[in-house]
């Protein structure tokens, strides 16, 4: 799994079906693993990349995730972007509460993923759908 | 799909999720193990976590799930031998894990759950009438 991954490279996967959702956990991991962050700090950032990926089947009809190493001169780290052109989320600050769903979930997809990451970003609209790029970074 | 398998050990279920379960194997596990609990009338479940790396809010529901279907059913749950980086991330994740019994292994979950059902026969013994006290 992760002999065949090119760190220089962004590493993409689609996100369709919930089979999907298990790849982007895999290749999170790998690069996790490849970019030495801690065990802890691994598992932080692959379950926010399962909450998120299966977000993105579910809210957002599908989609795709894109996985980089990044660099910010002294550290380094994982980046992870999570786009889709579904319907957007009308009430971003409703959202973002822990226990708040708009579907059958816990309602702790969003405000709990980012928690476990260091760095977290949302864009979204009607028209664009959303996207979501969170960092872990090494420490 | 794939499926996890469930193993029967005297009185006692044994699950141990051996793979990255997608989220349809894991409602599929849901419903296999009610229908053994209720098949085989064991008393107890237990679900061996050792080998998954994440713990996210959808396993993390399917395991409370479980734990709610197996006590209706007169089955006790009891999750063992997850990881420590796995509780720490649940734990800021927010997920409580709502009537989940816990044990660091398997050995200890059969422990906890021979005493669980000792305790209900005593009880119901003790509920049972006492002749002797009955009769004025």
């Amino acid at each position: 799994m992760t002999a065949g991954i090119d760190l220089g490279q962004p590493q993409a996967q689609s996100v369709r079906s919930d089979e999907d959702v298990v790849r982007v956990r895999q290749l999170v991991r790998a690069v996790a693993v490849a970019s030495k962050l801690s065990l802890v700090d691994q598992t932080k950032l692959v379950t926010a990349a399962s909450e998120l990926a299966r977000n993105t089947l579910v809210y957002g009809g599908g989609g795709s995730v894109e996985v980089t190493v990044v660099d910010n001169g002294r550290r380094k780290g994982v980046q992870i972007v999570f786009a889709d052109s579904g319907p957007g989320i009308a009430d971003l600050d409703l959202a973002m509460t822990d226990g708040y769903t708009s579907g059958g979930g816990l309602g702790l997809g969003l405000s709990g993923s980012r928690r476990l990451v260091d760095e977290f970003q949302i864009e979204t609209s009607a028209e664009t759908g959303t996207r979501i790029t969170v960092t872990k970074w090494s420490r | 799909m794939e499926r996890v398998p469930i193993l029967k050990i005297g009185d006692i279920l044994l699950v141990s999720i051996q793979l990255d379960m997608s989220d349809q194997t894991a409602v599929q596990l849901q419903e296999d193990l009610a229908e053994r609990i209720v098949a085989t009338g064991c008393h107890g479940v237990i679900i061996d976590i050792t080998a998954l790396d994440i713990v996210d809010s959808f396993v993390g529901r399917m395991l409370s799930t479980i734990a709610s279907i197996s006590k209706v059913l007169d089955a006790e749950t009891v999750v063992v031998g997850m990881r420590p980086a796995v509780a720490i991330t649940l734990v800021e994740l927010g997920l409580s894990l709502n009537g989940i019994r816990t044990a660091l292994n398997v050995e200890r979950g059969m422990e906890l759950i021979a005493a669980a059902h000792a305790e209900e026969l005593d009880y119901q013994l003790d509920d049972e009438p006492d002749a002797e006290t009955a009769t004025p």
